[in-house]
């Protein structure tokens, strides 16, 4: 089934995402606003790895403020031919143990499934933000690839828990996550709207994993949850909003890119950002400002809040008949090089299979190219489903 | 025809805290550099997040018990957007939809009796960093962003700019005694709205905002110039009175237009999704309120009581440190009317010398405490308690142990001193013959001299009492 060798070697090099700080390391999330920014500190994930002895083996390129596919658009390197994610493949030919990553709008997601590894979004909260560069605060948190789920638990284990320096870190001092729970018995859904938005082969996929989970002794249902389209809408609207904020510190006055033709303080942020930015960038920030503008705040941003505290009420209640749900991560299983004026609509439709855990903040496994999700603090138990097919696989 | 003038007030307040609101840099009262006090963080890096000083929650609900508020129980920021290169991460947080300090009330006096202002809202916010422009390039000082700010704003309640004053008045004497904010020059800002209708309507006149005013006197001749502005306008039709932002030129005393409702920019708030909602139970809450400071009244009823004079209850009541400093000592078994003199007079005394304000003394009660009492028991004399005094202000050193290692301690035996008087008198053989002679100074000489020979150590009233005797016995 996986369409690479796995040299599961006892080094401890981490690649990290360049959306994540590490310490005198340029980091520029893509994109040329930020080119030369080299951080005063290290992201938490980054020291805490650090601190139990790996090593941050190099930064791996990411799409400008990981707003793309899997990385196609990044101002040091467009990608021709069949798209591939970077750190998902530095993983996935075993260069590293495992990579750091910014789960914002599923490219980290889609870049595992193409390249065949596993990524984790973890619940909202459980791993410090401190050192990612931030866009969608609300959404985003930082997660891994590895290889298989060991990889994933291994380097979970060391990065998750409080941080004081992030308000938005949840309480519990750290986390236990196994990969081992008896999964027979437990039940998982397979939401039909997402199989209506994926290709044949990915539809297959989806069924033959479902098929090796009814090997393990595992229910697996198909519904309905008429939720998908809505929930990502939303996400789109915050996320989008979110983005254009928080990048508008991003001006050409304290460090990074500074056009060199300005003659007043105006010029000066409208030359470097509009040589700074990519075109994907302009069109969420774009799209974010109009969304937070006086006219159409209560239409959009804040019915999105409404619609996130619905889905989520929604998910639950789906949550207490099953244990996680099955879904596509792509529909489909590659993706060509193709132009940045299409990005932002050719993006929003694919994230309509990655949209809900960043809108909720529920746990995403990413493993085998297909996606497990589960209710808030569920990590084990998508690990100990998508860990019984693994080791079966071997 | 009669008009009313009609004025609310937005107050911006320079909280006095150690840290600024979302940082652990000192404020910029700590700086004496441009970009001194200036982290990742209040620079607008990427990677950095906000983190909550409940300092800053504390003192603002406390301002807000002392406006008599509602305080909220649950409370949120939001994000404000806009572009200024002194702002680093382009957008201010600040608090919209849920501010912490609701409904409130202030009693003012003024020379036509006694009116009543509403306080709509007070929010928490942060202050902006600093502009300083040299020859053609501007430069950015930083010291500023992020210091935290309580925003007050007031229904249009204000009638008169001697009201307005008297209420500014009040919020300074208020926040400085109760230690909320030094309320120093420019840490205090205003927006002023102000409109003006015809006496008895109910409707409001056209507003305009004057815009960051940081000065009083600049204050009350901006309203007394913008409400004749508003008067001609509806009374002679001198020009069209539009709802706009205005600017008040100290140089010339008149407003300028800086920008009108049209084009007036969208903010664009949201929630700030990096700060979780803050949740103030009863618990905190009654913390907060006991820690509260007694009302400006009743502090100096109290004062008063305890022999205090005016003059020094008029230094305590503005002054945050001195008052604290002297209740804790009180409350350590000082009297408090001594304990007044060795702040007021002695401390003061010692950090003027320094250059200093008694405002930056920062001594521990326990220290002065331990003064006094060596001074109250006759251990130490008056004259060494103020060398001791001196040297744990400019030194740092601990009270007791200076006194022992420099021999201060006044329990000279009384036939040393009997001894040392007898060398002296055999000494100064003028001054006994002056005394004789009915010389009263002379007395002064002869104590001024038994002193210098014992250092200044000996108790005072026992050096007289014994000088008294001998001068009796020639």
């Amino acid at each position: 089934m996986n369409n690479y060798v796995v040299k599961l070697s006892d080094n401890g090099n981490i690649a990290v995402d360049d959306t994540i700080l590490v310490k005198d390391a340029q980091s520029a999330a893509g994109s040329r606003i930020l080119e030369g920014f080299k951080p005063l500190f290290s992201a938490e994930a980054v020291t805490r790895l650090e601190k139990a002895g790996y090593i941050m083996a190099g930064k791996t390129q990411v799409g400008e403020f990981g707003l793309d596919l899997v990385g196609e658009f990044s101002y040091y390197g467009t990608q021709e031919g069949t798209l591939t994610c970077a750190a998902a493949n530095v993983v996935a030919c075993g260069e590293v143990k495992a990579a750091l990553g910014v789960d914002m709008n599923g490219a980290t997601r889609r870049g595992a499934a193409l390249a065949g590894v596993d990524f984790l979004k973890p619940t909202y909260g459980t791993v410090s933000r401190y050192g990612i560069i931030s866009c969608a605060a609300s959404g985003e948190q930082l997660g891994v690839y590895a290889p298989n789920v060991e990889g994933v638990k291994e380097v979970m284990s060391v990065i998750a828990g409080h941080d004081e320096k992030d308000g938005t870190s949840l309480k519990d001092a750290s986390y236990t996550y196994v990969t081992d729970e008896a999964v027979s018995g437990k039940k998982v859904c397979i939401i039909k709207e997402l199989l209506a938005k994926a290709d044949e082969e990915v539809v297959a996929k989806v069924n033959a994993y479902a098929d090796k989970l009814r090997a393990s002794g595992v229910t697996v249902e198909e519904i309905s949850w008429d939720m998908v389209d809505v929930a990502n809408t939303a996400w789109q609207m915050l996320m989008t909003a979110e983005t254009c904020n928080n990048v508008s510190r991003y001006d050409g006055v304290k460090y990074g890119h500074r056009a060199e033709q300005y003659k007043n303080i105006d010029e000066l942020y409208v030359n470097s950002r509009t040589e700074g930015f990519n075109f994907l960038t302009k069109a969420t920030i774009l799209y974010g400002s109009d969304v937070l503008s006086k006219n159409r705040y209560d239409d959009c941003f804040g019915k999105s809040l409404k619609v996130r505290r619905v889905v989520a009420e929604s998910f639950a209640k789906l949550m207490e008949s099953y244990d996680a749900v099955l879904t596509p991560v792509c529909s489909k299983s590659a993706y060509e090089a193709y132009e940045i004026e299409d990005a932002f609509k050719t993006v929003f439709e694919e994230s309509a299979f990655t949209a809900v855990a960043n809108l909720i903040g529920v746990p995403a496994l990413v493993s085998g190219g297909v996606q497990l999700m589960g209710k808030a603090f569920a990590e084990s138990t998508l690990l100990s489903l998508a860990g019984s097919i693994e080791r079966a696989g071997e | 025809m009669k008009y009313e003038l009609v004025i609310g007030l937005e107050t911006h307040v320079e909280l006095n805290t150690k840290s600024k609101i979302f940082c652990s840099c000192g404020g910029h009262s700590a700086a004496n550099e441009p970009n001194d006090c200036v982290c990742p963080a209040c620079s607008g890096m990427p990677g950095m997040l906000p983190v909550m000083n409940k300092r800053v929650v504390e003192l603002a609900v406390t301002a807000g018990l002392m406006l008599n508020c509602e305080i909220s129980r649950y409370t949120t920021f939001d994000k404000k957007n806009y572009y200024y290169p002194d702002l680093p991460c382009a957008y201010q947080i600040t608090q919209l939809n849920h501010p912490i300090c609701t409904n409130g009330l202030v009693t003012l006096k003024t020379s036509e009796g006694t009116s009543e202002v509403r306080i709509k809202q007070i929010h928490m916010e942060e202050d902006a960093g600093k502009l300083v422009h040299v020859g053609k390039a501007s430069l950015v000082d930083f010291n500023r962003t992020s210091v935290p700010l309580i925003e007050i704003v007031t229904q249009p309640d204000f009638h008169s700019a001697e009201e307005v004053l008297v209420y500014l008045n009040k919020l300074k004497t208020m926040f400085r005694s109760g230690g909320i904010s030094e309320c120093e020059e420019g840490a205090m800002r205003c927006d002023v709205n102000i409109s003006v209708r015809p006496e008895g309507s109910e409707e409001f006149g056209v507003r305009s905002e004057i815009k960051n005013m940081a000065s009083f006197e600049a204050i009350e001749r901006a309203i007394r110039y913008e409400y004749q502005r508003h008067v001609d306008a509806l009374e002679f039709e001198t020009e069209e009175l539009v709802q706009e932002t205005r600017r008040f030129d100290d140089a010339t005393g008149k407003t300028f237009a800086m920008r009108n409702k049209e084009t007036e920019a969208d903010y664009r708030y949201f929630p700030d999704a990096n700060l979780m909602p803050i949740i103030i139970d009863d618990e905190w809450l009654e913390q907060i309120k006991a820690a509260k400071p007694v009302e400006i009244d009743e502090k100096a009823d109290n004062y008063r009581a305890a022999g205090i004079s005016e003059k020094e209850i008029g230094v305590l009541i503005q002054n945050h440190n001195a008052s604290k400093l002297l209740d804790d000592v009180v409350a350590k078994g000082c009297d408090a009317k001594n304990a007044a003199g060795w702040i007021l007079t002695d401390c003061a005394g010692i950090m003027r010398k320094n250059g200093k304000l008694i405002g930056d003394l920062e001594m521990s009660s326990d220290d002065l405490a331990a003064i006094i009492k060596m001074v109250e028991s006759g251990d130490v004399n008056r004259m060494s308690g103020r060398k001791i005094l001196t040297a744990v202000i400019e030194e740092g050193v601990d009270p007791v142990v200076y006194c022992k290692e420099n021999g201060l301690d006044s329990k000279v035996d009384a036939s040393v001193i009997e001894s040392v008087m007898d060398r002296v008198f055999s000494e100064n053989a003028q001054a006994i013959a002056d005394y004789k002679s009915g010389k009263v100074k002379a007395k002064q000489a002869l104590f001024g001299a038994c002193m210098r020979e014992l250092k200044n150590t000996a108790d005072t009233a026992v050096i007289k009492e014994i000088l008294e005797k001998k001068l009796e016995e020639i």
